[in-house]
C-alpha cells in the first residue's frame, strides 16, 4: 500500500529525512519509534502533504500513485489520514460540520452520493462510542477549549468516521493518562482491518502493550536504522536508543 | 476642482430651497452651506483624511435626490425587512421617504417616530434642540456640515422617560433604483429620555452597480440611564459612495452598543464620535468591514471620556481581498477629569491578497492618571496550521480559505443579539466568499 524509497525531505532548507525506506502493506500496523527530533513528525507531515516540507529525493508511492505532487486534500480523498501530534484549534469552525464536509468530499471523490443530515448523524452517534467522545464536544469549534486528551480522542473519532486506507497517528498516545490511553488504543484496535494500514508514531512502548504492531522501526537522524517485531520495542524501553545507533554505525 | 464641486452644491441647495417655500429648516441649511463653502471638501493633506481621497465624490456632480418613480427595489426591500423581524419600518427609496412602504404600529404612548420632513413641522422644538447641540454636531467634519445644508429627509425618534420600545426600528435606505445619479443626505435624530430604551437599525442597500452618493448623519442624545443599541448595515452598490457620521452624546449611566457592518460601496467612510459626558456612561463599538475588488472602506472612531468612571470597548475586524483597501483609525481620548476610565480597543485584519491593503492606527491620548486602557491592532494572513488541518481533512484549498475567512468575520457577527440580523449578515458575508454553498452547510443545518 505504501512504498517509501530513499526519501529525503527538508524543511526551511534543513534536511531532516535522509534516505528513509519503509514498506507498509494493507492490514498491517507499523510502529515508528525514535528519539525526539529524529524526524517522526516530519515523516507524518510529508505523507499528509504539508507545504513547508519539501521532498528533495526518493519516492513515495501510495497504492502505486506518486504522492509527491498530490495536494493534501487529494491525499485525504485518496484515503490518507493523519492524526496530528498537536491538533490545532480553529475558532468559529464547527467540529461536526467540518467532519461532514470532509466525509462528503471523500465520498464524492469515490463517486458515492453525499450522506444527508440524518444518515450522517446516525454515523456520528455510532462512532463517538468508539472513543467515548462527549457529545457536547461535537458542536463546538474544532478543538477549541478541548483538553489534551479530548483533542486526541477527537482525532481518532475523525479517523473512525472517515475510514481511511492509511492512517498515520503521530504520538496520539502522548500526554494521555492510562485510562485515556486504553480507550484510544481500543478505538484504534477496533479500526484495524484487512484493508487498512496504520502507522503508529510513538515515543513510548507502553502504547504497544495495547496495540500490538506487526513491525517496529527505529527512526534516528532521518533514517530507519533498525526494524523488528514487538520485542524490539521492549528492548528500546529497557536499553534506550544508543545501542541501536551504535549497532547501525558499526 | 473642489470649487466647482462646492458651487454645484450651492446651486443644488437653491433648487431645494425653492421647492420648499417657507420651510422651517431653510435658515439652518443656508448657514450650513456658508460653513461648507468656507471649508470645501477635505483633502488628503488633512490628517483625518490622509488615507481617503474624496476627489471622486467631489468630481461627480450628483443632483439632489428627487421624488421620481423608482423600480426594481421590491426584492431588496423584502430582504432589508430582515425576514420576519417584528419591527417598525421607515423606508427611503433613492433618498426620499416612502410613506407607502413604511409601517409602524403600536408605538408606546408619547413616542415620536416620524420622517424628518413632517417632524420639522410637528416637533420643531425637538428638532431644534438636537440641531443646536454643538457638542453633538460635528462642525469639524465637512460632510456632516454638507448633510445639514441639505437636511430634509431622515427620521426623528423621541423616546420619553422610562419608555422602552420593544420592537427595533428599522430604517431602510434603498438607493440606485432609478435612472438618475443622485446624492442624498439623510439625517436621523434620536433623542432618548431618562431610562428610555431603543434599538435602531440603519440598513443601507443599493442596486447592483449603480452610482450615487449617500451622505448620512445620525445624531443620538441619551439622557441618564438610557440605552441604545444601534446597527448600521451598509451594503451599498460597489460603484457608490457612502459617507456616514454617527454622533453620540451620553449622559450619566447610559449605555450604547453600536454594531457597524460595512460590506458595500466603492468609497466608504464611517465616522463614529462618542461623548461620554457623565459618570457611568459606557459604549461598545463593534465593527466589521470587508473590501473586495477595488473597494475602499475607512472607519474612523473617536471616543471622548470626559468624566470619571466611563467605559468604552471597541472591536473592529477587517477582511481585505483583491485590491481592497481598509482604513481603521480608533482614537480614544481620556480627558483630565476622566479618572477610573476603562477603555479597551482592538482591531484585527485579514489580508487575503498581496495587493490588498490596510492602514490601521489606534490612537490613545490620556490626560488622567488613574485609568485602565489597552489597545492593539493586528494584520495577518490566514493561519497556515488551520489551513493545513482543514486540507488534511479533504477540504479543498479555496473552501478552506472561505471557511476560515468566514470564521474570522463571525467573531464580530456573533456579538449581535438579534438573530434575524445575525442570519442576514451571515448570509451576506457568506455570499461574498467562494464556495458559498458549502459554507452555508457549515454554519446552518
Ligand atoms: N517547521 C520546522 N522548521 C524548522 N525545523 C523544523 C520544523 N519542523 C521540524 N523541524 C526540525 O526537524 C527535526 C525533526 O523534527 P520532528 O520531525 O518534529 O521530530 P520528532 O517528531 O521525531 O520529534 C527537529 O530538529 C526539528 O527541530
Ligand atoms: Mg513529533
Amino acid at each position: 500500500m505504501l512504498d517509501i524509497k530513499n526519501l529525503h525531505a527538508s524543511v526551511d532548507g534543513k534536511e531532516i529525512l535522509k534516505g528513509l525506506d519503509l514498506m507498509v502493506n494493507a492490514g498491517e500496523v507499523h510502529a515508528i519509534m525514535g528519539p525526539n527530533g529524529s524526524g517522526k513528525s516530519t515523516l507524518a507531515n510529508v505523507l499528509a502533504g504539508r507545504d513547508a516540507y519539501e521532498i528533495t529525493g526518493g519516492s513515495i508511492l501510495f497504492e502505486g500513485k506518486d504522492l509527491s505532487e498530490m495536494e493534501p486534500e487529494i491525499r485525504a480523498r485518496e484515503g490518507i489520514f493523519m492524526a496530528f501530534q498537536y491538533p490545532v484549534e480553529i475558532p468559529g469552525v464547527n467540529n461536526i460540520y467540518m467532519l461532514k464536509a470532509a466525509l462528503n468530499a471523500i465520498r464524492e471523490h469515490r463517486n458515492e452520493p453525499p450522506l444527508d443530515a440524518m444518515e450522517f448523524l446516525r454515523l456520528v452517534k455510532e462512532k463517538t462510542k468508539i472513543v467515548n467522545l462527549r457529545d457536547d464536544l461535537l458542536n463546538r469549534s474544532v478543538n477549541e477549549g478541548f483538553s489534551g486528551g479530548e483533542k486526541k480522542r477527537n482525532e481518532i473519532f475523525q479517523m473512525a468516521v472517515l475510514e481511511p486506507k492509511l492512517a498515520i497517528l503521530d504520538e496520539t498516545d502522548s500526554g494521555l493518562d492510562i485510562d485515556a490511553l486504553k480507550t484510544v488504543a481500543e478505538g484504534v484496535n477496533s479500526l484495524r482491518s484487512r484493508d487498512r494500514a496504520i502507522i503508529l508514531v510513538t515515543h513510548y512502548q507502553r502504547l504497544l502493550n495495547y496495540i500490538v504492531p506487526d513491525q517496529v522501526h527505529v527512526l534516528s537522524d532521518g533514517k530507519i536504522i533498525k526494524s523488528g517485531h514487538r520485542e524490539l520495542a521492549l528492548q528500546l524501553e529497557e536499553k534506550g536508543y544508543d545501542w541501536v545507533k551504535e549497532e547501525a554505525a558499526a | 476642482m473642489s470649487d466647482t464641486a462646492v458651487k454645484h452644491y450651492i446651486e443644488e441647495l437653491h433648487r431645494l430651497q425653492e421647492s420648499l417655500p417657507g420651510d422651517k429648516l431653510s435658515l439652518i441649511r443656508e448657514a450650513a452651506m456658508g460653513q461648507f463653502q468656507a471649508r470645501g471638501f477635505p483633502t488628503t493633506r488633512q490628517e483625518n483624511w490622509k488615507y481617503t481621497d474624496v476627489k471622486p465624490i467631489a468630481r461627480s456632480a450628483f443632483g439632489i435626490a428627487e421624488a421620481k418613480p423608482a423600480t426594481g427595489y421590491e426584492k431588496q426591500l423584502e430582504h432589508a425587512r430582515l425576514s420576519g423581524l417584528d419591527s417598525h419600518e421607515l423606508v427611503f427609496i433613492n433618498g426620499r421617504f416612502s410613506v407607502e412602504h413604511s409601517r409602524s404600529q403600536d408605538l408606546p404612548q408619547g413616542v415620536v417616530l416620524e420622517d424628518m420632513s413632517s417632524a420639522v413641522n410637528n416637533h420643531s422644538m425637538l428638532v431644534d434642540s438636537v440641531m443646536s447641540n454643538t457638542t453633538l454636531n460635528d462642525q469639524s467634519n465637512p460632510f456632516n456640515i454638507l448633510n445639514t445644508a441639505f437636511i430634509h429627509d431622515g427620521v426623528l425618534i423621541h423616546v420619553p422617560d422610562d419608555c422602552s420600545i420593544d420592537k427595533p426600528i428599522n430604517l431602510i435606505y434603498l438607493s440606485g433604483y432609478s435612472d438618475n445619479e443622485f446624492s442624498a443626505h439623510p439625517r436621523n435624530l434620536i433623542f432618548l429620555g431618562s431610562g428610555a430604551r431603543l434599538t435602531v437599525i440603519e440598513n443601507y442597500v443599493g442596486a447592483k452597480d449603480r452610482q450615487y452618493f449617500i451622505n448620512t448623519v445620525t445624531d443620538a442624545v441619551l439622557s441618564s440611564n438610557a440605552a441604545l443599541t444601534h446597527y448600521k448595515l451598509q451594503q451599498e452598490s460597489v460603484e457608490s459612495y457612502h459617507i456616514g457620521n454617527l454622533n453620540i452624546y451620553q449622559d450619566r449611566d447610559s449605555q450604547v452598543n453600536s454594531h457597524s457592518i460595512s460590506l458595500g460601496g466603492a468609497l466608504v467612510r464611517n465616522d463614529i464620535k462618542v461623548q461620554l459626558d457623565a459618570e457611568g456612561a459606557g459604549v461598545l463599538l463593534n465593527g466589521l468591514y470587508m473590501a473586495n475588488g477595488k473597494q475602499h472602506i475607512d472607519n474612523h472612531t473617536l471616543i471622548n471620556h470626559l468624566q470619571q468612571h466611563t467605559t468604552s470597548e471597541e472591536h473592529y475586524r477587517g477582511v481585505l481581498n483583491d485590491r481592497g483597501r481598509g482604513v481603521f483609525n480608533g482614537k480614544v481620548v481620556v480627558h483630565k477629569d476622566a479618572q477610573k476610565t476603562d477603555a479597551a480597543q482592538s482591531n484585527a485584519n485579514l489580508l487575503l491578497s498581496d495587493q490588498a491593503e490596510i492602514d490601521t492606527k489606534p490612537e490613545l491620548e490620556i490626560y488622567a492618571d488613574d485609568v485602565k486602557c489597552s489597545h492593539g491592532s493586528t494584520v495577518g494572513q490566514l493561519d497556515k496550521d488551520m489551513m493545513f488541518y482543514l486540507r488534511s481533512r479533504a477540504i479543498d484549498e479555496a473552501t478552506a480559505k472561505s471557511i476560515l475567512t468566514y470564521a474570522f468575520a463571525e467573531e464580530v457577527i456573533k456579538r449581535i443579539e438579534i438573530e434575524q440580523i445575525r442570519h442576514y449578515l451571515e448570509y451576506q458575508v457568506i455570499g461574498r466568499l467562494p464556495d458559498a454553498e458549502l459554507i452555508k452547510e457549515f454554519t446552518h443545518e
